[in-house]
């Protein structure tokens, strides 16, 4: 079963590779782009029957910081 | 003094902090490879070193918090052992829960590695005790993710408890309120990203990171 965990920076939490991968979008003359954040696709290959607690514990212990990180849980 | 340097797949300084340890309070550190699970009967000091434990993977810090003698390190710290951890040792004590915040990437996105101008902070402790309040001291620096971070309403709380044990006196890596150390609530677990361990004899360029030791030598022993 693979389940997909997206790892986000909080709102708030300034984002220095965002803004480095910004300036450099604007460098190839990409106009337009309000504003970058960058994140991490973590992919897992679960056991079936894992259950949605035991998914939200990895997340929680592990996988995210939540200090300054959010993240979301999709089952594929 | 009877201490300990935990060391991680990927640490480089700890046999820099052996070393101070053992010259600066006379006794030989043990190192404990991070698999172990129990430290030392009566020990006096726990010392995490800085490096790259787990190649920084996920987060820097994030798998050695997660190692088994972090939880032997978490309950001594409970007891009030004194724990100290710089550089990624700073990163382990945040990512394991012993001290609050998060450390980010570099605001300028480099590898800052120099000398820095530091203010001695207001944190009582037995890692401060060494120092005077308010002083001025250079150590040096080496590190990508050392760019301190917390929501506001811990910083307030770090601040109005007096719990900074170091600021930055200059701009270093974006760190919130220049915050370069603090301390727990106890005061005996304190976490730091600048190096004293690399500035304790004067062929090294300067001792102001000597008397840290001695304060805690002077204080646990």
């Amino acid at each position: 079963m693979k389940t997909r965990i997206y790892v986000t920076l909080k709102n708030g939490v300034l984002d220095p590779q965002g803004k480095a991968i910004h300036h450099a979008l604007d460098g190839l003359g990409f106009t337009g782009v309000n504003d970058v954040r960058a994140g991490k696709l973590i992919e897992l290959d679960l056991a079936d029957g894992t259950s949605d607690a035991d998914i939200d514990a990895m997340c929680r212990k592990l996988l995210a910081n939540t200090v300054i990180e959010n993240y979301r849980i999709e089952r594929v | 003094m009877k201490s300990a340097v935990i060391v991680f797949p990927g640490s480089n300084c700890d046999r820099d902090l052996a070393v101070a340890i053992r010259e600066i309070t006379g006794s030989t550190p043990q190192m404990l490879w991070h698999r172990e699970t129990t430290l030392p009967d009566g020990i006096d000091l726990i010392a995490i070193p800085g490096g790259f434990s787990y190649g920084d993977y996920l987060r820097s810090g994030a798998m050695a918090a997660r190692s088994p003698i972090m939880q032997a390190v978490v309950e001594a710290a409970d007891r009030g052992v004194p724990v100290l951890g710089i550089c990624n040792g700073f990163q382990i004590l945040t990512e394991s829960g012993l001290l609050p915040g998060a450390l980010m990437r570099n605001a300028g996105l480099g590898f800052v590695c120099r000398d820095v101008a530091l203010c001695v902070g207001e944190a009582r402790s037995p890692f401060t005790s060494g120092y005077s309040v308010g002083e001025a001291i250079r150590l040096p620096v080496a590190h990508h993710d050392g760019n301190y971070t917390a929501d506001p309403e811990t910083l307030d709380r770090l601040e109005g408890e007096g719990r900074i044990a170091f600021r930055y006196a200059e701009d270093v890596n974006g760190s919130v309120r220049s915050i370069a150390g603090i301390v727990n609530a106890r005061g005996n677990v304190l976490g730091m990203m600048p190096h004293p361990e690399r500035l304790i004899e004067p062929a090294q360029g300067g001792t102001d990171g000597r008397r840290l030791f001695e304060g805690l030598l002077e204080t646990v022993a």
